[in-house]
């Protein structure tokens, strides 16, 4: 096993610091496509999280994940944004706020 | 001693740009912060020797999604400042913060008290330089079924995009729906402060 | 130690040996004095060829054949005024040229711009007694870099066009991102076609995979190239698909309200794009630096017939500019969707199975006639749905043709 200079509590401490700004994000700011972004921190975080443990275990299967991750997220995005798009279009300037009813 | 140079630089990065996304109130400012954040995990990508997944960050992140994002706020015109003082819940933002925080340190402590242990590798890692071959046959032999899913995954969320900013022609125009303001429009129209 | 694993440079850095950097800051410094001398050539060039398609002189006043036209302009570039609009979001605004520059750069460090590939050799030459690659650095994806260096350079057009504050840069901006992100996927799959013949990601192993004359331009049966070169033409947003800067209908586009250094900045962007577009199109379809080699030393030949092509096809952009006609942007946003992806995706997987036909000793012509019926059943399907979408949307009244 090769073990890099920089030890994995790192990387994973790092990870964790990310994660928790990203939930910070989602729950502190309004704007539907900010909270977006900090969903995508989230899910870098734990990509980051992956990598580390496949190179500590020798197991490529922590990149495989990761690749299914990124599928995953570009899906979460295409969706989110066209929810996102068609609110706004009925509102400008709408928060997560305002989107509250389950109808246009 | 380079890689922690890396690893130290990199992190900065990435703290700096997820701080950015928090705080910046103008989404397009938060937009590029998030590019930083994920230019930082794909450098550590790197120094992790996952190159093929580096490249794959930069293509399918920097390159597609937060150019997505990018594109919305510029077609729908929704790069006003967002204000950050009003507050509809009050104490949210503060509780909001301190669940964070404790999170974070909860996270934290639990990977620095604890010692990485882990079963014996089932996909044996063998680091010949052909790390992108290896990764191909794992996709198609072992996870064959969740690459198939994601390509349904896949073809759901476009088929969802387009119903979703489909419009019917037929449709009444609404003569009183608030028009966005642009960049260009005359000043008096727009709400934001102008420096 | 092989001469890959030297250049491949762990990016790690673990094992420093000095006189292995030297070589690589020598090749950094080569590389970019090479392209920007190019970048000057390319400007004289395009306005030179462009003026005799058209009967004209063209520039002629600085030095012979008015070669020095480029510098001249540059330095009335630097002595204009610089200005900031007042409604510019300035701190983009200052980024911005950056961001389109620096991409431009990055991209030529993976092209092999010499080197003998004859006889077996792996384009391998010695300077100063280490064995090295004519690159700036072999990564082991570096296709991949391309793509996302790519990908990258649309975030200082857009940003230029938002950042600006005023309509017609917008409308540039937002016409850019959309088909960059668009050509960007048939892209992708015309380079995968290469790939799947290489079999390797890194560029140098793309280049030895074609020698002698096994180019991946024939190799591929010729449909990934042509999709590469119009993807290409249009992540370049070169004309006919320069919609980003249409002067009749946006003025100047994106970069409407640059002036002075950092409109030059995005000037030497432009033509530098076009210099490193057409090096990786030499790189992954024509062999790059292989080719025969005459008298002298194999390493200088290299170079030369990597020049020779590379010529060719800055001939090539600059003749598409001085005859075809813009597109109109739906058009553009037709080619790209229902012509370029469908039909690279397609070939893409005739390829494949004749990969694997080759591989397990199938019949080749039983392999072209059930794929030919796959392909034909796939095109009639989405030729199918092209006609339900365009007969509802007539039903709806949305188009009367």
């Amino acid at each position: 096993m090769i073990v890099g200079a920089v030890s994995a509590h790192l990387y994973l401490s790092l990870s964790a610091l990310l994660f928790g700004l990203g939930a910070i994000g989602v729950m502190v700011r309004r704007n539907p496509l900010v909270m977006f972004m900090s969903i995508e921190l989230m899910l870098n975080a734990v990509n980051l999280t992956f990598v580390t443990f496949a190179r500590e275990l020798d197991d490529l299967a922590g990149q495989v994940v990761v690749l299914f991750v990124l599928v995953v997220a570009a899906a979460e995005v295409v969706v989110g944004l066209g929810i996102i798009v068609s609110v706004l279009r009925q509102r400008p300037g709408a928060t997560a706020d305002d989107a509250s009813l389950l109808r246009g | 001693m380079v890689e922690s140079f890396v690893f130290a630089v990199a992190a900065v990065v990435i703290v700096a740009g997820a701080v950015g996304v928090l705080v910046n109130r103008n989404p397009v400012h938060a937009a590029l912060s998030l590019v930083a954040t994920l230019f930082g995990v794909a450098v550590l990508f790197v120094a992790l020797e996952a190159n093929f997944l580096a490249a794959v960050q930069v293509i399918v992140y920097a390159g597609a999604i937060v150019v997505l994002f990018l594109f919305v706020i510029m077609l729908l015109g929704v790069d006003q400042s967002e204000d950050l003082d009003v507050e509809p819940l009050i104490g949210q933002r503060p509780a909001a913060i301190a669940i964070g925080v404790v999170l974070i340190i909860g996270l934290t402590g639990v990977v620095l008290t604890s010692s990485l242990t882990g079963a014996p590798a089932a996909h044996e890692w063998v680091r010949d330089g052909a790390e992108v071959a290896q990764i191909g046959r794992l996709l198609f032999t072992d996870y064959v079924f969740a690459l198939e899913i994601t390509s349904l995954l896949l073809l759901v969320a476009v088929v969802g995009a387009v119903t979703l900013a489909r419009t019917i022609r037929g449709e009444t125009v609404d003569l009183d729906e608030p028009v966005p303001v642009l960049p260009g429009d005359p000043v008096d129209l727009i709400d934001e402060d102008v420096e | 130690m092989t001469p890959a694993q030297v250049l491949a440079l762990d990016p790690l850095l673990i094992d420093v040996d000095w006189g292995v950097v030297g070589i690589v800051v020598l090749k950094v410094v080569v590389a970019f004095t090479l392209l920007l001398v190019s970048v000057l050539f390319m400007v004289w060039f395009e306005r030179k060829a462009v003026s005799d398609l058209q009967n004209r002189i063209g520039p002629n006043r600085a030095g012979p054949f008015g070669l020095f036209q480029t510098i001249a302009d540059g330095l009335k570039f630097f002595m204009k005024e610089d200005s900031i609009p007042d409604r510019a979001d300035r701190r983009v605004f200052v980024l911005a040229p950056y961001l389109a520059a620096v991409p431009a750069f990055l991209v030529f460090a993976v092209v092999p711009i010499g080197g003998d590939f004859s006889d077996g050799n792996r384009g391998v030459i010695r300077i100063f007694g280490h064995d090295t690659l004519m690159q700036v650095a072999d990564p082991p994806v570096g296709i991949l870099f391309v793509l996302a260096m790519s990908g990258i350079a649309v975030y200082g057009i857009m940003l230029a066009g938002w950042s600006s504050g005023s309509k017609y840069p917008l409308l540039g901006s937002v016409r850019a991102s959309a088909q960059m992100v668009s050509y960007e996927a048939a892209l992708g799959l015309s380079v995968a076609a290469v790939v799947l013949f290489s079999e390797t990601l890194s560029t140098n192993g793309i280049v030895a995979a074609q020698v002698p004359w096994g180019w991946n331009l024939w190799a591929t049966g010729l449909v990934p190239f042509v999709i590469f070169l119009i993807a290409a033409t249009a992540e370049l947003n070169r004309p006919p698909f320069d919609l980003v800067e249409a002067e009749q209908e946006l003025v100047g586009g994106f970069n409407t309200e640059y002036a002075s250094f950092r409109f030059a900045l995005f000037f030497l962007a432009e033509f530098m794009n076009v210099v490193t577009m057409s090096a990786i199109i030499v790189t992954l379809f024509l062999g790059g630096p292989a080719g025969p080699v005459l008298v002298g030393p194999g390493w200088m030949w290299g170079t030369i017939w990597f020049t020779v092509k590379l010529l060719g096809f800055l001939f090539l952009f600059v003749w598409f500019r001085a005859t075809l006609p813009r597109f109109r942007y739906d058009q553009l946003m037709v080619l790209g969707w229902k012509v370029l992806i469908p039909l690279a995706l397609g070939w893409f997987l005739l390829l494949a199975g004749l990969k694997v036909a080759d591989g397990a000793d199938w019949n080749p012509i039983a392999v072209v006639a059930v794929a030919a019926v796959g392909l034909l059943a796939g095109y009639g399907l989405l030729a199918s749905a092209l006609w339900a979408a365009r007969r509802n949307r007539e039903l709806e009244g949305e188009v009367s043709i």
